[in-house]
């Protein structure tokens, strides 16, 4: 708990989209009296404990759960009550949290069918025992009658868990057959159907074989797999719908009569709306009235905001920083930069070639392979014992039950559930299946820089350069503005101790800056041009006191906490690394030689990144992509695996498929380690339980299966893979 | 053998409770919060009477 990170949005986009967030929460309030909070780092039992103590303190609040596996606190409470006081409350415990939209979360969904596959194992689990029960007294030598009940009691037990538990396979059996392809749940579907039928028929006839725990084991381990393979996909999916932030996509029409709030789908070209200090724009469009400076870092990387006044083109995405603007839309919807931007993702996504997993390309080549040899054993046993169908039938069904897939069907699931389990604890989550197996194949690194690499908030650097006098009217005057570089000349102001001037008529002068009368004269902080300076390539803020020579105070980005060491380690691994950034070129080399990064490239256009991805693909790298803005989201899709992280817009990642939930970026490092070790673990499952097979499937053909063999050979191979992908924590 | 025709039944019950109890649990939904279950077990908040 000691390591919390601060909630305090620092970028200007961020405050925009907790804005309209908490637009959104205000007006479910008003209709709910049920929350679901997000808290991404409670972690344990004092955790628990503290947050539903905490919440219950709360006048209103009647009830207080909170799920750790899903890192929530699901509340009841009385109308009055509003998710903002409750997120504000546990801040001050040290909890940030978020508020989730019930309505999103498919999580009733997703419980049903969780539990409905949770309840077929269950069945399965216990038929299965049972009839390992009856077995262990056949296989030590029951005979006549007393085999003969034993089967019969293993039949009526087997073939409704069977037809129960079976369920999953045989619809997506039934589904493969219709698409004409083979899958793995076909030769399943045949095993398990074959083996219930043809024990059943030993068992009519007196027969010494039948293979109800076989069969009834095979579902078992079969549903174990599938189970875990859902609630891996379970989870990440409930946390990326999470992740999915509340853009309340609405404008401040004005026209004749006053102002309205309209959908963004309804403007049409011509149309005014006004956009708010620390507002997002909605569409293109040109400024009619007004001045401000304009945040376009989610659009372009550039950290310096931009002056912006009438007749200045605006896109959409931009946020306002200081004044309120009037524009004129120009474009809206579909045809905006936002959406422009958007289309050029999914071209991207197009391009992305379907990655095949391991255990698809293994499923491709195995399951032919069995039937094959099924298929042939029945052929060869019909010829050698001339037409015994019994005969050959048995040893086919002993085959299929055999080889099937069963621990290469936990083999995946085990490995992955135990590998993203690892990743989530340490912030990261998977949002794609396949995503750890590509990401244990990558080669090449490259990040965004503003928003990735660093947080996107500004930080003094300048601080020893200036004397006192300054620094008490530079804190005097940056106290009174909203603007990023202000709040941040506060912060670190007033943490080095100076105490403000006093000064008099103290108004910001919108898209400049602020100014203020101090002992007779005329001070001001704000733009180079407007103090008389000469701008300079990399952010700063400028004091001038009277007519005199104004002073510069520079900021630079601040780095995001473990991205030195994220850098370091992914060398260290022997991967190149290179940043990509849409920033000028003066604040990208600072950068890249504090991180020590020899391959960057600055300026570069969104289209660009991308085609720069596209570039390496072709050069036959396998490239990662970690960036966070709009401009980054073509490159994000069209790389082999992406990453962004959790304060990045949500195009961004959506077209990433491992979203950091922290702010630390040192995980990206250990994703990649663990990833490599998955890789290997599920290859050395894969030759476990083809190892098996290869002992276990000529001792079939032969004819010499015995339900005892095919019990052993299968619970055997299940367990070895399981613990194998243990072996990974 | 006779005693066969006890032990299979009362197996058979007892695997049937066994069973019954499982899908009580499913439907009590005890297995939402596995890590989080595990980890109240640890909170030393209601150890002297339960939570009223």
């Amino acid at each position: 708990m000691a390591a919390m990170s601060p909630s305090v949005s620092a970028c200007p986009a961020c405050v925009a989209a907790h804005a309209a967030e908490a637009v959104a929460a205000e007006a479910k309030a008003q209709v709910r009296a049920g929350f679901v909070l997000t808290l991404p780092t409670a972690h344990c039992a004092v955790c628990i404990a503290d947050v539903e103590r905490e919440l219950l303190l709360h006048p209103g609040v009647r009830s207080a759960r909170v799920n750790l596996t899903q890192r929530r606190v699901s509340i009841e409470a009385g109308p009055h009550v509003t998710a903002d006081e409750l997120i504000a409350r546990l801040a001050g415990i040290g909890f940030p949290a978020h508020e989730l939209d019930p309505g999103a979360l498919s999580v009733t969904e997703t419980d049903r069918q969780g539990r409905d596959l949770l309840m077929r194992l269950g069945v399965a689990g216990f038929a299965m025992m049972n009839i390992m029960l009856l077995s262990v007294a056949v296989w030590s030598g029951a005979e006549a009658a007393t085999r003969d009940l034993f089967h019969w009691i293993s039949a009526m037990i087997a073939l409704p868990v069977l037809a129960f538990s079976g369920q999953p396979f045989f619809r997506s059996a039934w589904a493969a057959l219709k698409a004409r392809r083979l899958g793995m749940d076909v030769p399943i579907s045949l095993a398990l159907i074959l083996s219930a039928s043809m024990s059943l028929y030993e068992t009519f006839a007196h027969g010494e074989h039948a293979y109800f725990d076989a069969a009834v084991s095979l579902c078992f381990f079969l549903l174990a797999g599938r189970y875990l393979d859902f609630r891996s996909r379970a989870a990440a999916r409930s946390a990326a719908e999470e992740l999915s932030a509340l853009e309340v996509p609405r404008a401040l029409l004005l026209r004749e009569g006053g102002e309205a709030t309209v959908a963004v789908a309804d403007l049409v070209p011509g149309d005014l709306v006004r956009v708010m200090p620390g507002g997002r724009m909605p569409v293109d469009g040109v400024v009619t009235d007004g001045a401000s400076e304009l945040d376009r870092s989610l659009l372009t990387g550039e950290t310096l905001p931009v002056w912006t006044g009438t007749g200045s083109v605006v896109s959409a995405g931009e946020v306002n920083l200081t004044g309120p603007l009037t524009v004129r839309v120009t474009a809206a919807g579909r045809d905006s930069s936002l959406h422009r931007m958007a289309d050029l993702v999914a071209v991207a996504e197009a391009g992305r070639t379907r990655y095949t997993s391991l255990a698809d390309r293994m499923a491709r080549a195995y399951a032919p392979a069995v039937h094959v040899l099924a298929l042939s054993a029945l052929a060869f046993w019909l010829w050698q014992s001339g037409g015994d169908l019994r005969l050959s039938l048995n040893i086919a069904a002993a085959v299929l039950i055999i080889t099937c897939p069963c621990a290469l069907a936990l083999a995946v699931p085990a490995v992955v559930t135990s590998a993203s389990g690892r990743l989530f604890r340490k912030g990261l989550l998977i949002k794609d299946g396949t995503a750890l197996e590509r990401l244990a194949e990558v080669d090449r690194v490259v990040f965004d820089k503003t928003g990735t690499l660093t947080l996107g908030a500004p930080q003094l650097a300048n601080l020893d350069d200036h004397a006192g006098e300054d620094l008490a009217l530079a804190l005097a005057l940056a106290k009174g503005s909203a603007h990023p570089l202000s709040r941040a000349l506060v912060e670190a102001l007033g943490s080095a101790g100076v105490t403000a001037a006093t000064v008099s008529n103290l108004h910001e002068v919108a898209g400049y800056g602020v100014e203020a009368i101090w002992r007779g004269s005329r001070v001001r902080l704000g733009r180079a041009a407007w103090v008389g300076a000469k701008a300079r390539d990399m952010t700063a803020t400028w004091l001038q006191i009277g007519e005199g020579a104004a002073r510069a105070f520079t900021f630079t980005d601040r780095l995001r906490p473990g991205a030195v060491e994220a850098v370091a380690a992914i060398r260290a691994r022997g991967l190149s690394v290179m940043i990509l950034s849409g920033d000028s070129d003066g604040p990208v080399a600072a950068l890249a030689a504090e991180l020590d990064v020899a391959e960057w490239r600055a300026g570069v256009f969104p289209a660009e990144k991308a085609e720069i991805i596209a570039r390496m693909a072709d050069a036959g790298h396998r490239v990662l992509m970690v960036g966070d803005g709009l401009n980054d989201t073509a490159a994000l899709a069209g790389a082999h695996v992406s990453i962004s992280p959790a304060s990045a817009l949500d195009a961004a990642r959506a077209a990433s498929d491992i979203v950091l939930l922290g702010q630390d970026l040192a995980p990206v490092a250990e994703a990649m380690r663990v990833a490599q070790l998955a890789r290997r673990r599920i290859k050395q499952n894969f030759a476990l339980s083809i190892g098996y097979n290869i002992l276990a499937v000529p001792v079939a053909l032969a004819g010499l299966a015995t339900p005892l063999i095919a019990a052993l050979a299968m619970s055997a191979s299940s367990v070895t893979v399981s613990l194998n992908a243990l072996r990974l924590k | 053998m006779e005693i066969l025709a006890y032990l299979i039944p009362v197996s058979l019950v007892l695997g049937g409770i066994g069973l019954l109890a499982f899908l009580w649990t499913l439907r009590n939904r005890q297995y939402d919060d596995p890590e989080g279950d595990g980890q109240r077990l640890l909170a030393k908040d209601w150890d002297n009477h339960p939570r009223p």
